[in-house]
């Protein structure tokens, strides 16, 4: 219970997808314009997250890895499948994208509404991809563990784009060098707000 | 040769590497750009690999592109990605294991890397393959350009070599200079990035907002 908590927590702050790792950075670039389409858009990610982060964490474990097929017999316990996460994980990640949205839009038309837009988006988001292959290099040891980290990394995402997006909606009225106007400013604000970040580096859990 | 290099495929070819730069015009593929330039050499094998992995699933969704159904291709072309990138992924594992160690999971994530979807849907859906396969390589070199020049200033500053080989003699340590270890750490991506596309739209001032 202690390292799901100490996962989680590290998750949001020290290895954070966005400040850490650079994940999910286009559509946090584009979608950051102003705060309540960023939540939203955060909200979809935690979402897809932690559905598809424990799918492929099973299929690692179960299929996937050396030896993870003597369940089915034991002669392919040589048997190394690893080769094929990549195609495997994104095949789940489309997949599930696919099924949330219809889902979604079946169950909760409101909830549609306000995430509809950006869930097709998420299929080809960076923090959905790296957070399975993250998985894939940690060994977590188990289903549990691996969701608290898809949750955490989802909730980070979601801190840093509300954050990011607060401040360019500030930043509208100041008075930026032409060049830097739009991109080169954001690019700039992520720097420090990654900097700021820097120091939950020695947060010790 | 003249049917093959037409004013339009040049065009095609030219545009991606400064006026249409997937990183500094378009946004797309920043993920990678930033987390693997921390060294010259990653950076470089990141780039080409970005390039080859472009300009062959462009061909191949180009040559794909009638036969797609509209409603599954998004799935049909991750697909199309993740074979290619399962590929270079052992191509690497096989021949520069170091560098695919410290590229980790980014090799992984050139599946989701904005500038593929980007190029597929917007250029090898609507074009024929040559065509296609030029946009791809021009996208994919301007890719590599912005990592080239992110990584050669990271890694010169931050450790004063430049492909693993000292570039700042031992005498400027002697009389005091230090490596700026600021520059190894992520952030630092981020300024550097912002500061070529300040110089760059300050040279082309259409690009400005």
């Amino acid at each position: 219970m202690e390292n799901i908590a100490s996962i989680f927590v590290k998750s949001i702050f020290v290895d954070n997808m966005i400040f850490a790792y650079f994940l999910g950075m286009c559509s946090y670039l584009a979608v950051s314009k102003n705060v309540k389409t960023s939540i939203g858009l955060g909200i979809a990610v935690i979402f897809v997250l932690t559905i598809t982060l424990p799918i492929n964490y099973l299929l690692q474990v179960h299929v996937l890895k050396e030896g993870a097929l003597t369940w089915l017999s034991p002669s392919l316990a040589n048997l190394d499948l690893s080769y094929l996460a990549f195609i495997l994980f994104i095949a789940v990640i489309a997949a599930m994208t696919q099924l949330v949205e219809m889902a979604v839009e079946k169950f909760t038309p409101s909830l549609y509404a306000s995430l509809g837009i950006f869930l097709p988006l998420i299929a080809v988001n960076c923090a959905i991809m790296g957070g399975s292959l993250f998985m894939q290099q940690r060994n977590f040891n188990n289903v549990a563990e691996a969701t608290s980290y898809a949750l955490g990394s989802g909730v980070g995402w979601l801190l840093a784009i509300v954050g990011l997006a607060a401040i360019r909606e500030k930043m509208e009225y100041s008075n930026v060098p032409a060049p830097l106007r739009g991109l080169g400013i954001t690019f700039i604000t992520v720097a420090l707000m990654a900097i700021a970040f820097l120091s939950f580096s020695g947060l010790k859990i | 040769m003249a049917k093959l290099f037409s004013e339009k495929t040049k065009q095609v070819f030219l545009g991606p590497l400064s006026k249409n730069n997937p990183i500094a015009v378009q946004v797309l593929g920043i993920c990678s750009a930033l987390a693997v330039s921390a060294n010259l050499k990653p950076a470089l094998v990141m780039g080409i690999s970005v390039t080859v992995i472009v300009a062959f699933s462009n061909v191949i969704i180009s040559l794909l592109r009638n036969t797609i159904p509209n409603r599954i291709r998004i799935i049909v072309q991750l697909v199309v990605v993740a074979a290619l990138v399962t590929v270079v992924s052992e191509f690497l594992k096989a021949y520069a294991y170091d560098v695919s160690v410290k590229l980790s999971v980014y090799i992984g994530l050139i599946i989701t890397n904005c500038i593929l979807m980007g190029r597929l849907e917007a250029f090898a859906m609507a074009n024929k393959p040559w065509e296609s396969f030029v946009d791809g390589l021009g996208n994919g070199f301007g890719y590599a350009v912005i990592l080239i020049v992110v990584g050669f200033f990271r890694e010169l500053f931050g450790a004063g070599s430049l492909l693993g080989f000292r570039i700042i003699p031992q005498s400027f340590y002697d009389a005091g200079y230090m490596n700026n270890g600021l520059m190894m750490m992520p952030p630092m991506a981020l300024i550097i990035l912002a500061c070529i596309i300040w110089w760059h739209r300050s040279k082309n001032k259409e690009l400005q907002e």
